[in-house]
């Protein structure tokens, strides 16, 4: 190994090049004014200055997700760093690999009075601040640690089940100028996730399928984060097992297949409650039997075996009670227990429960009209489908506006359909989308919105006008925080306390301020019309969809009650 | 219930260990926190109330913690506990000063400062041990207690160790 001389701020740079990083999205400030500098003689890198560090937070998450590499962003001491704070918390509820870089002031310098500990101008404790929503964190103390520092964070964020790190960097030691040695050397003598399944649990797993008479796979994120929708997809055409996913694993099996079931959950299509809770074996892969997909949990499917493999432990068994626990990566278990199974299975379409589904299928789900003449989210969203090619990444904001695009916008690969499903935090989608687009420059990118939530991040419009990172934001207008205002319909006698947003801003006057195209839609043809114009728009384009204000997500689980209890027609 | 953990002797790693016990909802009864045999490795032993499948969780929670080396659930069964305990006792009068050296002789605790009003007592042993010293001595009056809180080891060959 060979020792170099350079500045801290140099070997981070540096450090982020070997480890493959060419993009990084972020706001500068006081603190972290040393790496800023030596980005200038960086030019590997390129820099995506937003407007809001939680642009920068959730823009990294968007091109982890969309590209399957870690994302990265970039912020001073303070309020830089703790406004990346929701957009950290965001990538670990759903287990996103982002590197956050904060300035922080001095360890030591000069000017004693302006130090870590002395409540210095613009000083957080971010490290405190994250550690319950960071897979790891840490402050830098010595130049010479860098190196090694930065692949650590890079391998814990990507590995296991994946998860933001942040690397807090003081601005004395940005600026030391030291002896440097590259290592590639990890050594975490804490950290070592289980990728290979037990072959006795697998065993058992396959026993259970071969003989199960109705089975249901159910694929959640960690599916598409272990990139095993290869292997999910030869499992479910070996049993002819129905597919259902979680909203996170939304993708991760295509929603146009014959086996495809659907999101369970809350919002989740009633094809898919419904089948859900008649299976007599169920492989969950990938997911957390979280609240939001299970329902009441007393009554989720009660009679079936559940195998559930993930990566993370601490998931199995923390919500659900499972038969068979599988401590693996889910593309290494999917396969192991595929052949195994190859030899047990006899397939047979003819089944029972091939002939239920089906049943059910054509009483639950209507196949979608042709040319529909209602303007009215469910067939804005099935006409968006059939404009937007396989290819597009597709990201949403939270809220009505996100269960209607679990509901009626299919998903058709994986990384193709990116929201915010743990946190549910609104403004997400469209900092999203530009780190997406970055991450896939060449597939068309867009956002589907509602009014509520655009707003909160509307300013990466120039971010993205100026960085030349053209997407498209669709916003469902209803002029309300509709999701809100849903529960005050349905569970507060319609008292609308807060939820009223009126007409302001006119979102197409908005979009030509920031130098964006600004387009408005009030049919299915005029919709048609201006999604294709915004994909073959140079410019970000901003399509401003009026809907009725009282217009509600319906099918529904009511809060507290099982999937079976769903309410409403799809 | 006694969780037994080698962690990274790092900045941070006590507050992030008793930050997901706070965040999840967890109860710690006692943590004490020393240094090992093993280098770098720091030894935490907590004692913490809940079921099974609570104890369960709370393993995995703290084996996810990238600085937390190795964690074990300790058997009450097969482990030695102790816990120290520093009382300074009341001292009414010349005849309550010679009943409470009786007292923490038959304890086997040590007096190990003396005043005119006062004695100070070091006394270990299990907590119900304690506990029962601290009644008795409740009769004259503490003036004021400090406890450890309880450490642990497993008897035998069987330890806690980090493969090199």
């Amino acid at each position: 190994m060979t020792a170099t001389k350079m500045s801290g701020a140099d070997a981070l740079l540096e450090s982020f090049e070997r480890q493959g990083v060419k993009e990084v999205f972020g706001l500068l400030g006081g603190a972290i004014l040393p790496v800023y500098d030596a980005l200038c003689h960086h030019p590997k890198i390129r820099h995506i200055l937003v407007r809001h560090e939680q642009g920068a937070a959730h823009a990294a998450d968007g091109y982890a997700r969309a590209s399957g590499r870690p994302g990265v962003c970039f912020a001073t001491s303070g309020p830089g760093a703790t406004n990346l704070v929701t957009g950290i918390a965001n990538a670990y509820m759903d287990s996103s690999p982002v590197i956050a870089l904060t300035g922080q002031v001095p360890s030591s310098g000069v000017n004693t009075s302006y130090m870590i500990g002395r409540d210095s101008f613009q000083e957080a404790d971010i490290i405190g601040i994250t550690t319950p929503i960071t897979k790891y964190n840490h402050q830098l103390r010595t130049v010479a640690e860098i190196p090694q520092a930065v692949s650590q964070a890079f391998y814990v964020a990507s590995t296991g089940r994946p998860g933001p790190v942040l690397i807090d960097f003081p601005k004395n030691i940005q600026a030391e100028v030291a002896a440097v040695e590259w290592t590639e050397h990890i050594d975490i003598r804490g950290y070592n996730p289980t990728t290979n399944p037990h072959p006795l649990q697998i065993r058992k797993a396959v026993e259970l399928l071969a003989e199960a008479e109705r089975p249901v796979l159910l694929a959640g994120g960690g599916v598409i984060s272990a990139n095993a929708s290869d292997e999910l997809l030869t499992i479910a055409e070996l049993l002819l097992a129905p597919v259902a996913t979680t909203f996170m694993g939304k993708g991760s099996f295509p929603e146009i297949h014959p086996l495809s079931l659907g999101t369970i959950g809350m919002h989740g299509n009633p094809l898919a409650n419904k089948m859900i809770l008649e299976a007599d074996v169920l492989l969950a892969v990938g997911m957390r039997f979280g609240d939001r997909a299970t329902g009441n949990t007393d009554t989720f499917c009660p009679s079936a075996k559940k195998i559930h493999i993930d990566i993370d432990a601490a998931e199995i068994g923390k919500n659900i009670e499972v038969d068979v626990p599988i401590v693996a990566d889910a593309k290494k278990a999917l396969s192991s227990i595929y052949e195994r199974l190859i030899h047990q299975v006899k397939k047979n379409p003819e089944s029972v429960w091939q002939t239920r589904i089906k049943d059910v299928r054509n009483q639950l789900n209507p196949s979608e009209q042709n040319e529909p003449k209602e303007f009215k989210p469910k067939t804005i969203l099935q006409t968006l489908r059939k404009i937007l090619p396989e290819s597009t990444i597709v990201t949403t904001e939270v809220g009505q506006n996100q269960m209607w695009s679990a509901l009626y916008f299919k998903a058709l690969r994986p990384r193709t359909f990116i929201s915010s499903g743990g946190l549910g935090t609104m403004g997400f989608g469209f900092p999203a989308s530009i780190g997406a687009k970055v991450a896939c420059p060449d597939r068309p990118v867009v956002d589907i919105a509602g009014d509520g939530s655009f707003i909160m991040t509307e300013q990466e419009l120039a971010c993205s006008v100026t960085e030349d990172i053209p997407v498209t934001v669709i916003v469902l207008n209803n002029s309300m925080l509709g999701m809100v205002a849903q529960w005050q319909r349905m569970f507060y006698k319609k008292r609308y306390m807060a939820t009223k947003l009126g007409t302001s801003p006119d979102m197409v006057k908005l979009a030509e301020a920031y130098g964006a195209q600004g387009l408005r839609a009030r049919s299915i043809p005029e919709f048609q019309k201006a999604v294709s114009e915004a994909l073959k728009s140079k410019v970000t384009t901003v399509i401003d969809v009026p809907i009725g204000s009282e217009e509600d997500v319906v099918p529904m689980v009511p809060p507290g009650c099982g999937l079976g209890q769903q309410v409403g027609d799809y | 219930m006694v969780i037994a953990a080698l962690v990274e002797n790092k900045p941070g790693v006590l507050h992030s260990v008793s930050n997901m016990f706070r965040r999840r909802g967890f109860n710690i009864e006692s943590i004490t926190v020393g240094h090992t045999e093993q280098k770098g490795l720091t030894r935490m032993t907590i004692t913490v109330s809940g079921d099974e499948k609570t104890l369960e969780q709370i393993a995995k929670q703290m084996n996810k913690l990238i600085d937390v080396v190795k964690v074990n659930q300790l058997e009450p069964e097969s482990i030695v506990t102790r816990e120290l305990a520093l009382v300074k006792v009341n001292v009414p009068d010349i005849k309550s000063r010679s009943d409470i050296i009786n007292c923490v002789e038959v304890f086997r605790g040590r007096v190990v400062d003396v005043s005119t009003e006062s004695l100070m007592v070091e006394i270990t042993g299990t907590p119900d041990k304690i506990d029962a010293f601290l009644n008795l001595m409740k009769t004259y009056g503490i003036a004021e207690l400090a406890r450890t809180g309880l450490t642990a080891l497993s008897r035998g060959v069987k330890s806690l160790k980090v493969d090199e």
